[in-house]
């Protein structure tokens, strides 16, 4: 039936997608509930804590506060708490009681920035979606609210690197791997650079700048937002994808006899990972289908390769679609449903938390087809553009 | 700040000199912080305990993933289920109908049979004003021959009424139906997560005495679990199970006996003789044993010298007795971390007050909590040895150090031994370091982690 999970692990939810977008961004995070949702997402979904300060707090919102509506106690605390630290911004972040009497988060997020003038944001979060979901919502504000028009000046020689964002970038998705670095990496190696990067090993600053990119490369679902708002708001085009090397995962496919594209094989995740693993595969022979539980992006564009893609939001539906897999390319703790001899073990912080934290790979490489899309995104754009001195002329 | 105390009461800040703080709530409760020390058990850990019993958590993902990853961790996932809360049974009014089909569909499911099913129920629950008696009722009826017992994962009451946790321990001896019995020679120990040490005094003395003490780490199955309301009395440790055992005297006429958890060999001494009364039993003998623990405080202090000590609150539930020990031993207590001041504490709280008015209180919740570890770790090292010893995981974490005493929940400890076994913590913890990340951020100490 619909809504059980009586033998896997769930998600992560929307509060901790919003926090783990923001983390880094110098702001000050309220998760708006009782308690236990800040500790959860400092124990299992976020493994900044420790290294990176960053004030992420929880409201401990009572039952009185909840039954009398009483925003005015958490009004008054955002202010003393953000008076005193200054943050870049402040964030409200929805939970599943203060949801249930409708509390107004945008509206307590513009009283706070207009008494202490500080960018505020309220998100209407509830704890009842997934972590892709907040992750979109947070990066989608931030790009809304501190993204800038194109600041370069001079003279261009056409030689620049295509300068390109990296959106939906959390630990949730991609672990603490080294995958930012090796994205960039991979930009460079590709005559690119990454302009600003949503939002991993970077600042408000380069949150601002993004408006500068000439195209963005959207690497989860939690990028999506930010896509469209820089889409339309400076016209910067943007295309689906990772770049990845999945030569680690077919030796693991080969050593279970996979390797001929006789086996009926499962990959199970966020989609946009997911979609480029299974895009990478098949570049090496492989053919493997995406179960995904997660929101997912209704786009042609995010599966140009035509992978076969299964939305199975509930544990019945991934059962059923794992029970004739011949391999199952998921994290671990999916492996009560599909059996440890058909899992292939590929761990998502999302998923198992920091349970397997040392064993996520980092597959960031290759990605011909990405490349080749970009330049084509980028192209098209460009063909799109106004000439240069031809719009107003007389 | 002792006038801003006095006019305001509990202060927003993050610290405070002991001499200044108020009783029992020393800082002011908004804006929370929570630390990686993760030795403190939650509710899903304390449940597990029930031998033979499977948990149905009913709630949102946000709150789900905490238990769930508990859960996991412990390599206990397949004792563990979740129904998802979505905003459609918010708006519809189906939550009833998803627990009773939802319960159905996990029991289809699960590999085994379990005598017992907790199942969690949340704050929504309380606030949606769902009908418990008729979802249990119809769960209890399609599934006669499974126990099934009401758990409560409900923060948003922890400010009102009993605590979660106080709630979670007496909801599990619920199960305790009734009493067929009374074994006079037998005592349970109730409430606690660990189970006592081997070496606590009181063991070897009530066996002396024919006297068997049990408590749920004991048993193997349900029914010797639910046996247990066959003995003679309860003894508690804890001040959150107290709600616990007053209901079992409710119910089931159980008489408790509270043991305080104190480190005053005279207040240890007292809680014997009037135990000892209440059993009809001669009182002990511990006089070699209070000489023991006096030699190995001794022992303590000539080890760690005039090295500042930090401690907390998730060490013992008598804080500021164990501090007051430590002060009479000459020991060199900096820092206590602690958000509250427990009833128990009051007369020792109030003389450390006087007696050592620059003990830093310290806030483990505020906002400023926040960057006190990152302040020592910047700024401070232990490349010359201990800077400060810490007696407890968030002492450690705070002070960003990794000599320290690796214990929360009270350790097991009780009595005399407890002194004597925290002596050797400490003696040793001074002398060799620990990785303080790697074991501080296993959830639940004691308890079984994949980490």
């Amino acid at each position: 039936m619909k809504q059980t999970f009586a033998l896997i692990s769930t998600y992560s939810s929307d509060q901790f997608g919003i926090c783990s977008a923001l983390y880094e961004l110098g702001g000050m995070v309220i998760i708006h509930d009782a308690s236990g949702c800040n500790s959860t997402y400092t124990t299992h979904d976020e493994p900044r804590w420790y290294d990176m300060d960053s004030m992420v707090y929880i409201s401990a919102l009572s039952r009185n506060e909840t039954i009398l509506g009483r925003d005015s106690k958490l009004i008054e605390d955002i202010l003393d708490t953000a008076g005193k630290y200054r943050p870049k911004f402040v964030a409200i972040v929805g939970a599943p009681v203060p949801y249930m009497i409708g509390t107004d988060y945008k509206a307590i997020a513009k009283l706070v920035e207009d008494k202490l003038g500080i960018p505020g944001f309220g998100f209407d979060s509830n704890g009842m979606q997934y972590y892709t979901r907040g992750m979109r919502d947070a990066l989608k504000a931030v790009a809304e609210r501190f993204a800038v028009e194109r600041t370069e000046s001079g003279e261009e020689t056409g030689k620049e690197p295509i300068k390109v964002n990296l959106l939906g970038v959390t630990p949730l998705d991609f672990g603490m791997t080294g995958a930012v670095g090796s994205l960039k990496k991979w930009l460079a190696e590709h005559g690119m650079v990454c302009n600003s990067c949503y939002a991993m090993g970077c600042d408000i600053d380069e949150i601002a700048k993004a408006g500068n990119a000439d195209i963005s490369l959207v690497v989860s679902y939690g990028g999506t937002g930010a896509a469209k708002v820089l889409k339309e708001r400076f016209g910067i085009p943007y295309v689906y994808g990772i770049p990845m090397n999945a030569s680690e995962i077919a030796e693991k496919i080969g050593d279970r006899g996979g390797a001929d594209g006789s086996k009926d094989i499962v990959i199970i995740g966020e989609q946009v990972y997911s979609l480029s693993l299974a895009e990478a595969l098949k570049n090496l022979g492989i053919k493997a289908r995406v179960l995904c539980q997660l929101d997912r992006v209704r786009d042609s564009k995010v599966n140009e390769e035509k992978i076969e893609f299964i939305y199975t939001p509930e544990e019945d539906d991934v059962i059923k679609e794992t029970k004739e897999a011949d391999l199952v390319i998921a994290d671990p703790l999916y492996g009560p449903i599909c059996g440890a001899g058909k899992l292939i073990e590929l761990p998502h912080m999302a998923f198992s938390g920091r349970m397997f934290e040392n064993d996520i790979p980092n597959l960031i490489g290759d990605g011909e087809q990405i490349y080749n899309r970009i330049m084509k995104e980028v192209k098209r754009s460009d063909e799109q553009k106004p000439t240069p001195g031809f719009a107003g002329e007389t | 700040m002792l006038k801003h105390v006095l006019e305001n009461g509990p202060a927003r800040v993050g610290s405070m000199k002991i001499s200044e703080a108020p009783y029992p709530q020393p800082f002011y409760m908004g804006l929370e912080y929570s630390t990686p020390a993760r030795g403190m058990w939650n509710i899903a850990q304390t449940g597990f305990l029930m031998p033979q019993t499977h948990q149905i958590f009913v709630c949102a993902y946000g709150c789900l993933r905490g238990v769930v990853l508990t859960a996991a961790e412990m390599n206990s996932l397949g004792r563990f289920s979740a129904i998802s809360i979505r905003e459609n049974d918010i708006i519809n009014g189906t939550i009833e109908q998803l627990m009773i089909n939802g319960v159905s569909d996990v029991l289809s499911k699960i590999s085994y049979k379990p005598r017992c099913v907790q199942i969690f129920i949340t704050c929504q629950h309380f606030f949606l004003s769902y009908d418990h008696k008729s979802v249990f009722d119809r769960i209890r009826k399609e599934h006669p021959d499974i126990e099934f017992l009401d758990c409560y994962m409900i923060p948003a009451m922890r400010k009102s009424g009993i605590s979660p946790d106080q709630r979670m321990r007496r909801q599990m001896t619920r199960v305790w139906k009734e009493r067929t019995r009374c074994d006079s020679d037998k005592i349970n120990l109730i409430g606690s997560n660990l189970p006592l040490s081997e070496t606590a005094e009181i063991r070897e003395w009530l066996a002396g005495n024919g006297i068997e003490l049990k408590s749920i780490h004991d048993c193997k199955t349900f029914d010797e679990y639910t046996d247990m309301a066959n003995a003679g009395l309860n003894i508690y440790c804890e001040p959150v199970s107290k709600a616990q055992a007053d209901d079992l005297k409710k119910r089931l006429d159980m008489d408790s006996f509270y043991f305080t958890n104190s480190f005053d060999p005279d207040e240890i001494d007292a809680t014997y003789a009037r135990l000892a009364d209440r059993l009809s039993i001669p009182a002990p003998d511990f006089s070699q044993l209070r000489m023991k623990a006096h030699e190995a405080m001794k022992r303590v202090k000539e080890v760690v010298g005039d090295t500042p000590v930090a401690i907390d609150y998730t060490l013992t539930t008598r804080i500021f007795s164990f501090a007051k020990m430590l002060v009479d031993y000459g020991i060199n207590v900096s820092s206590i971390c602690t958000d509250m001041v427990s009833g128990d504490d009051k007369a020792v709280f109030e003389e450390l007050q006087k007696r050592c008015p620059d003990i830093d209180i310290l806030a483990t919740n505020q906002p400023e909590s926040r960057f006190f570890a990152g302040e020592h770790e910047r700024t401070e090292n232990d490349d010359n040895g201990p800077r400060v010893l810490a007696v407890g995981q968030k002492a450690a974490y705070f002070f960003a150090t990794d000599y320290f005493v690796n214990v929360a929940e009270g350790g097991g400890f009780l009595g005399y031994d407890g002194i004597i076994r925290l002596a050797e913590l400490m003696t040793d913890a001074y002398i060799n370091k620990k990785d303080r990340r790697k074991l501080i951020r296993i959830k639940g100490f004691g308890c079984e982690s994949c980490l």
